[in-house]
């Protein structure tokens, strides 16, 4: 009998491997969540048909979700006292002895199109009343993404601000080649890190991704050129334009809010500077004018400032400019090294790389006081990118293992590590909100 | 321990095997070997195709200054360090006197801080090698300036030695 388990347990452990290998990138691991995490059960899905396995275990991600968030604690299946799959069945007395608030129950159907449909009531217990309750069509591609916008809808029912699962996030792995040279590939992943799609490997670096704000197209540098060039994307088709490839640097790509410019940084006239590239009638207008160097451009989400990074002051530090034009203005003060400028979604806040006594650690500069709260404590963290419901900032660590991902949350609760199979993984940049 | 220095071991091979320069370091001392390496090819053939134009001897004696083909610079700075001063002059001294000799100024920044900074960073570190060799003559046609910022490091470590030795401006010869 033992033996029999262990056998099973190594062939489970192996297909772990293998379903790994083909479906995600990499595993969100909690290493903190908040102290009062609101609890909730996720009772199995009724599902039509009983003779087979369902396509998804759709209760299984949306309760990886909400567990992995640091916001939710979630009930075993096995200490639940029943598995009611809609609100008649439910008997409110044994979930209230048991203390637990809220119920989340279902069914998965397949209907007679070969499709699938989701139906899920989200229950408060003590009021004995329904929450939220939607029925969603859905497909088998798609189930993913359903169960994804199921604990979107949970989250922004129980917290108040809707959750950013159904989400993708674009980053750059380096991985080695046989011959030990360095193979570097731009990737997109759903939040979760499944669904890993590569899309552009080279030989030569590449960097800086970042999205246009409908998610369906990506800017980013790339060496392939054996300079720095800066590429539009489209993430469908993977049909692909090359907007900037003058002598010295072309970098750093920011989407205007409304996707018709970018801001980049570039060095053709002599060093490196602000311009505005405006994407349908390819002109150019340069914004900054100084010796210094002038560069990472981001947008104000009402898209009438530009953050920069400038040195013109002696070391690194954020800069303000109209997205017009004009006198630029400092506006962090705290510590020697600032730069990596990304606004909140809301424009309250600019998450930075602060460095100061050798570290560089991700702060949160807020606009008003011009005050850097400090998120992170390690030695080197950068790239941060929110979460587009502003809740999480995820971003790259390097450790004695090279480059991995992070995420903090903006209050400095909750901390997620991000672990990749193997090889280094860096500069994540966190997709839109797309429509339901 | 040992498994840190086969791992050591094993980046500073792969280094060597991709990398676009020509050097073999040893301690910190660099030695330029002159043969070309790497899928890189169009970087690093140097002098093969001109070797009449111009006198190859300078470039290909160890005991030469223009062996030492790479610039180290100090956290966050593009000034070129006393120790360097001479190096950089003798290159813009053969350019000037070898006037149809190209070569790349590769501009590297260490990994800590943001990417795109030093990007930005190693540039102007190339600029001020080229800015040096301008000076004594050399012209613009001479130069070609790239940077890679932090994405191409002479060691994959993460201390002190290894951000010394990729915050750097190599000199190459096409």
């Amino acid at each position: 009998m033992i033996i029999k388990n262990r056998f099973a347990f190594i062939v489970l452990f192996i297909l772990g491997i293998l379903i790994n290998a083909n479906t995600h990138a990499f595993e969100i691991i909690i290493d903190e969540g908040v102290e009062k995490p609101i609890p909730v059960a996720i009772v199995p899905f009724g599902w039509s048909q009983a003779a087979n396995l369902p396509p998804l275990d759709v209760t299984q991600v949306i309760s990886n979700d909400l567990t992995r968030s640091g916001r939710f604690i979630t009930m075993e299946e096995k200490d639940m006292p029943q598995r009611p799959t809609d609100f008649s069945a439910v008997n409110f007395r044994d979930w209230k002895l048991l203390g637990m608030e809220n119920l989340l129950v279902g069914n998965l159907t397949l209907n007679s199109e070969g499709n699938y449909d989701v139906e899920f009531r989200l229950i408060d217990v003590y009021k004995e009343k329904q929450i939220a309750g939607f029925r969603i069509p859905s497909t088998q591609a798609q189930l993913r993404r359903t169960a994804h916008e199921i604990s979107d809808i949970v989250y922004e029912k129980l917290i108040g601000i809707r959750g950013a699962f159904a989400t993708r996030i674009v980053y750059v792995t380096v991985n080695k080649n046989q011959d030990g040279t360095k193979r570097f590939a731009l990737q997109v992943s759903d939040a979760d890190g499944y669904n890993p799609q590569i899309l552009l490997e080279s030989n030569e670096p590449i960097l800086s991704p970042t999205w246009a704000p409908d998610g369906r197209s990506l800017a980013y540098v790339s060496f392939e050129g054996k300079n720095s060039a800066i590429y539009i994307q489209d993430i469908q088709s993977g049909s692909r334009q090359k907007i900037a490839s003058n002598p010295g640097i072309n970098s750093a790509p920011a989407w205007s809010p409304d996707g018709s410019r970018l801001a980049i940084t570039l060095s053709k006239d002599g060093n490196p500077e602000i311009y505005i590239f405006h994407i349908a009638s390819k002109s150019l207008r340069r914004i900054t004018e100084n010796a210094a160097i002038d560069t990472e451009p981001a947008w104000s989400p009402d898209g009438r400032m530009l953050a920069f990074t400038s040195d013109r002051g002696g070391n690194p530090q954020i800069y303000e400019v109209s997205a017009e034009g004009g006198q630029p203005k400092r506006i962090s003060f705290a510590g020697p090294y600032n730069a990596g400028s990304e606004f909140s979604p809301d424009g309250k806040y600019i998450a930075v790389v602060n460095g100061e006594g050798g570290a560089y650690r991700i702060g949160l500069l807020d606009r008003a006081t011009g005050q850097i709260s400090l998120l992170t404590d390690s030695r080197q963290d950068e790239s941060p990118s929110f979460a587009p419901n502003g809740h999480m900032i995820i971003y790259t660590t390097t450790g004695a293992r090279g480059n991995a991902l992070a995420a903090i949350s903006v209050d400095g609760s909750v901390h997620q590590r991000l672990g990749l199979q193997d090889g280094e993984v860096r500069e994540p940049a966190w997709g839109p909100f797309t429509n339901r | 321990m040992s498994i840190r220095i086969l791992f050591f071991v094993l980046l500073s091979l792969s280094f060597y095997g991709c990398s676009s320069t020509e050097e073999v370091q040893d301690d910190a001392t660099v030695v330029d070997q002159g043969t070309a390496m790497g899928e890189d090819a169009d970087s690093q053939t140097y002098g093969a195709t001109e070797a009449g134009s111009y006198d190859m001897s300078a470039l290909d004696d160890p005991n030469s200054p223009l062996a030492t083909r790479i610039i180290y610079f100090e956290y966050d700075s593009s000034d070129i360090r006393p120790e360097f001063r001479s190096t950089v002059e003798a290159h813009g001294a053969f350019m000037v006197a070898n006037p149809n000799v190209v070569v790349t100024l590769e501009g590297h920044a260490d990994e800590r801080g943001s990417r795109e900074y030093n990007l930005a960073l190693g540039e102007r570190r190339a600029e001020s090698v080229r800015r040096q060799m301008a000076i004594l003559g050399a012209s613009g046609s001479q130069f070609r300036v790239v940077s890679y910022g932090e994405e191409r490091p002479a060691i994959d470590g993460h201390d002190e030695y290894a951000w010394s030795q990729n915050r750097r401006v190599e000199i190459i010869y096409r």
